[in-house]
């Protein structure tokens, strides 16, 4: 029996303990009409030999093109020891460390993490992980609507910079509890919020304004001015940042005058695969002046009964199992063994690594602009500067283009035409330090290619 | 257990040491940061840890060895099923070309992929007697958000907007209400009665024209069956309300009774229990959820769908009732290859015995510590998966607590139960085998169990200042919540 280790001497004994005559008669309360006689519609099990064979058919099938789609999620080399420690059972196989004693390795690795990604973000504290960068815009926007002390606003601006699915997800989450979500356009010059249509909201009642940077074409955003402009309007400001990008950038807490007051993003390319999408985790940092108003697990330092230092769960009265309809947020299970993987990244590649990430990723990502743009039919869309993402115009169209370099195994990037149809054919397209010059050139001679096998079509 | 507390990270850290094969070749920082604007710059290098990789590799394979699992220990934690993570569904899921898929990659670079997850869908229909599945939610709260909102959606779509209540039993897991909030419904508790069936004079009374509808956990977390199941969904759906099933528990009735077959409208699953995924320290979950027919239009999006030999994901635009996107991608997709890897290793036959052998191992750990002196919160029931222990003679003849044998199980090498949950039964300990556990390890645990009773009547104190044996005796909570210490800072720090 697959993972049942029992004999049938065993079961015999067992239920001679128990006073039963049958496994069956243990079902003997659930009413009888109720009961099932198989599970006819899930196929025979398979031995672990049987599985490998499967699962490896169907990851042939997966292929390994060549990528250059970014859009929330990035390729980065992640060192070996990352996954050989996190997937070690005493990370892998623990539950939330509610039993402090007992959980120690993982709850000072929270700490020592909630240290980092304070320090990266440069805000004060960190709680220890969301479920993945959408939804910690969701929370974000939750929490700045119950930490602001002067505004009972529900409004929250989050402009068309900000990931699509992003703000789809802050409304699917907190619209329900009343929020509204209103967008601000962009400038079509330099991609970035356009600070003309966001003075419309001056001297309104808003919550908080939400400012990504680098945002989702790439761009980067003046957030010094945007944090100001947002505060001196008596606005929170929400800062959803790359974590990759911070060891170059000027990290949220040095934004504008007084920083941004919450800080989130999506933790992925801190050593998490790609994956198809998850599982990633979302990380948010905050002042201490709102730390109890952040939702999720927090970790802090205290000592035991002798005196000697040790870590535990705190300020759980924000959360739902103590506070149940009252809690934060209904936040329990989150991405713990992410946030695990992230913080063993973070300390093999270091700070020098970092910037080393993020100085090559944009190297490579300019040198990919640099020789796409030499396609004829092919213009960058915005002028100012970016990060490692960018936005091409085509003369084509971009999924006709997308789809001819698929079939030469390359993903040209990602097709924008459904979220912003007002750019007409436009890809955003990434280059992170996994690329290599070779690449580049092979991405460039296939869309030369592309482009004219579409335009002849 | 390794006795050595580790140090700080950060104290390993000295100024450019580096693990400098992990770093890109050819970086040129300087020329990078000439491109960013100064006002954009960061000018402080971000407190990371400066070391080799032996000593990250040291420290926190040093730090894993401080925590308790499922791979080292029994870990009867209530509610929770620490069931066995098996190894293949962990490296069946780590091929190479499954985690370099790109999220946006199109439906013809995942054929793999799709199929695996559409398969997962139509085996979660069946083991659940569901309609219609969404494998979107990343953990059991995001789940139980996904139904809730799927209900006030319904409604609303019937243009019935008075329906803004959801009613709780009072032994809900904490997210229950917790999620009705965030839903924007308002949260109403009934009372269970002495049998640990929920009270349906109570019930009958709180249903009504603002009834949106009930969440319930089947077996409760009381750890019995609710048997007046039937009659809880003929009152609930007569006042017009809609059921929730809630799947924390659903390893108990895995292959025997199904959760769409009790009248249930909308359940999640919580993959991390019921199938095997791993509980990783605090996720990632999977909370899939499963609709009746009438609430299929509003799962959230995306979906996998088949045409002809070819999946695909199908999105707001085939589902223009949805509510929406939970996550910015699909949700836990590694997490949900490996419980699929895990249902086709168990198929058929496996996952009939899951709910079987969890509940014979529960039952019986019941049976040998009521023989050894434990009061049971429910000693006329059968046990589902888990049943309830109550310390309430122990804390007032003793002075010895539910905390206390918590604590001291710690120092045999055993997990603690969960404690002190369900609120409504007093000093309790919610005890769950989970199936994969064998006859000589509940064995075992129950000597421990007696041994510390024993240790109850003649050694209170050993009990009351355990555990003994940790890394750390127990832990100042009240200092750690006033004297906030939740990040590391150099000794000399001004801080």
């Amino acid at each position: 029996m697959p993972f049942i280790p029992h004999t049938e001497q065993d079961v015999r004994e067992m239920l001679a303990t128990i006073g039963a005559p049958s496994i069956d008669a243990l079902f003997d309360e659930i009413p009888a009409s109720l009961r099932i006689q198989g599970l006819d519609g899930i196929p025979e099990g398979l031995s672990e030999m049987e599985i490998g064979r499967l699962m490896s058919e169907r990851a042939r099938l997966d292929g390994r093109p060549l990528s250059f789609i970014g859009a929330g999620a990035y390729e980065h080399h992640i060192p070996s020891a990352v996954w050989a420690i996190t997937t070690r059972g005493e990370f892998y196989s623990a539950y939330t460390p509610y039993q402090a004693e007992a959980s120690q390795g993982t709850l000072q690795l929270i700490y020592e993490y909630q240290t980092m990604i304070s320090s990266l973000t440069g805000m004060e504290v960190s709680n220890a992980s969301l479920y993945d960068g959408g939804s910690a815009v969701a929370e974000a926007a939750l929490m700045a609507v119950r930490a602001h002390r002067k505004s009972k606003s529900l409004r929250v601006i989050v402009p068309s910079t900000v990931n699509p699915n992003y703000r789809r997800v802050a409304i699917s989450t907190a619209g329900n509890q009343g929020l509204r979500f209103e967008t601000v356009a962009y400038r079509r010059e330099d991609g970035c919020i356009d600070r003309e249509a966001l003075a419309a909201y001056a001297g309104q009642d808003i919550a908080a304004l939400v400012i990504q940077q680098p945002n989702f074409f790439g761009q980067l955003e003046d957030v010094d001015a945007l944090t100001d402009w947002a505060h001196e309007q008596g606005m929170l400001v929400i800062a959803v940042v790359n974590p990759t990008s911070l060891a170059l950038l000027k990290p949220p807490g040095d934004w504008g005058k007084t920083g941004a007051d919450i800080c989130v993003g999506e933790g992925q390319p801190l050593g998490v695969p790609l994956s198809s999408g998850g599982p990633y985790f979302g990380f948010m940092t905050t002042r201490m002046e709102y730390v109890r108003s952040m939702p999720g697990r927090i970790v802090g330092r205290t000592v035991d009964l002798d005196g000697k230092l040790g870590y535990t769960l705190t300020l759980q009265a924000r959360e739902q199992h103590i506070r149940r309809g009252k809690a934060t947020s209904n936040i329990c299970t989150n991405q713990g063994l992410l946030m695990t993987a992230a913080t063993i990244y973070m300390t093999l590649i270091g700070p020098q690594g970092l910037s080393k990430v993020a100085a090559v990723s944009m190297q490579r990502s300019g040198e990919l602009v640099e020789a796409l743009t030499q396609v004829k039919g092919v213009r960058a869309a915005f002028n100012g500067s970016r990060f490692h993402e960018a936005v091409l115009l085509l003369d084509r169209p971009a999924s006709a283009v997308l789809r001819e370099l698929e079939t030469q195994g390359i993903l040209g990037g990602f097709d924008l035409s459904g979220d912003y149809p007002e750019l007409g054919s436009a890809l955003l397209v990434c280059a992170t330090e996994t690329k290599t010059a070779g690449d580049i050139a092979r991405y460039a001679a296939a869309l030369g290619a592309a482009v004219q096998k579409v335009r002849a079509a | 257990m390794n006795q050595i507390l580790e140090k700080s990270i950060f104290e390993y850290s000295r100024s450019g040491r580096s693990a400098s094969v992990q770093q890109p070749p050819g970086a040129d920082v300087p020329s990078a940061v000439e491109k960013i604007p100064v006002a954009l710059r960061r000018s402080k290098a971000p407190m990371l840890p400066e070391v080799s990789e032996l000593d990250a590799v040291r420290h926190f394979t040093r730090l894993s060895q401080l925590n308790f699992s499922i791979d080292t220990n029994f870990y009867p934690l209530g509610s929770c099923t620490m069931k066995y993570n098996p190894k293949a569904c962990n490296q069946y899921a780590m091929l190479p070309e499954f985690l370099a898929r790109h999220p946006l990659a199109p439906d013809s670079q995942g054929q793999g992929f799709l199929s695996c997850m559409f398969e997962l869908q139509e085996m979660l229909k069946e083991v659940t007697g569901m309609k219609a599945v969404s494998l979107n939610p990343m953990a059991g709260a995001h789940g139980e958000f996904a139904g809730v909102a799927m209900i006030r959606a319904y409604h609303r779509a019937r243009g019935d907007l008075a329906r803004n209540e959801i009613i709780v039993p009072e032994a809900a897991h904490g997210t229950n209400p917790a999620t009705a909030t965030m839903c924007g419904c308002i949260v109403k508790e009934i009372p269970v009665d002495a049998q640990g069936d929920v009270d349906l004079d109570a019930l009958a009374k709180a249903v009504g024209p603002n009834t949106a509808g009930i969440m319930l956990t089947n077996p409760s977390t009381l750890g019995v069956f609710e048997r007046k199941i039937e009659q809880v969904a003929k009152l609930v759906h007569g006042a017009g309300g809609l059921l929730y099933y809630d799947g924390a528990n659903l390893n108990a009735i895995l292959g025997k009774v199904r959760p769409g077959d009790m009248g249930f409208d909308v359940i999640h699953m919580n993959l991390h229990k019921t199938f095997s995924t791993p509980h990783g320290g605090g996720g990632p979950g999977a909370g899939a959820v499963g609709v009746s027919a009438r609430l299929e239009p509003f799962l959230p999006v995306p979906i996998v769908g088949r045409e002809g030999d070819q999946y695909r994901w199908l999105s707001e635009v085939n589902r223009p009732q949805s509510i929406g996107r939970l996550s910015a991608f699909m949700g836990n997709a590694g997490v949900l290859l490996r419980a699929y890897i895990y249902m086709r290793m168990l198929g058929r036959e496996g996952m009939s015995r899951v709910g079987e052998y969890a509940t014979l191992n529960a039952n019986y750990v019941m049976a040998r510590l009521r023989q050894a002196g434990f009061d049971l919160a429910y000693p006329e029931r059968r046990a589902s998966h888990e049943f309830i222990v109550t310390m309430k003679r122990q804390a007032k003849d003793l002075n010895v607590t539910a905390m206390d044998i918590a604590k001291r199980l710690l120092d045999y090498g055993f997990h603690a139960p969960t404690t002190y949950f369900p609120l409504l039964v007093p000093e309790c300990l919610l005890i769950e085998p989970t199936e994969t556990e064998s006859r000589e390890t509940l064995d075992a645990f129950v000597v421990a169990m007696a041994t510390i009773l024993g240790e109850a009547e003649t050694d209170a104190n050993t009990l009351k200042t355990a555990p003994h044996t940790m890394p750390v005796r127990r832990l100042d909570d009240v200092r750690a919540a006033k004297q906030l210490d939740l990040t590391w800072k150099p000794v000399n720090s001004a801080a």
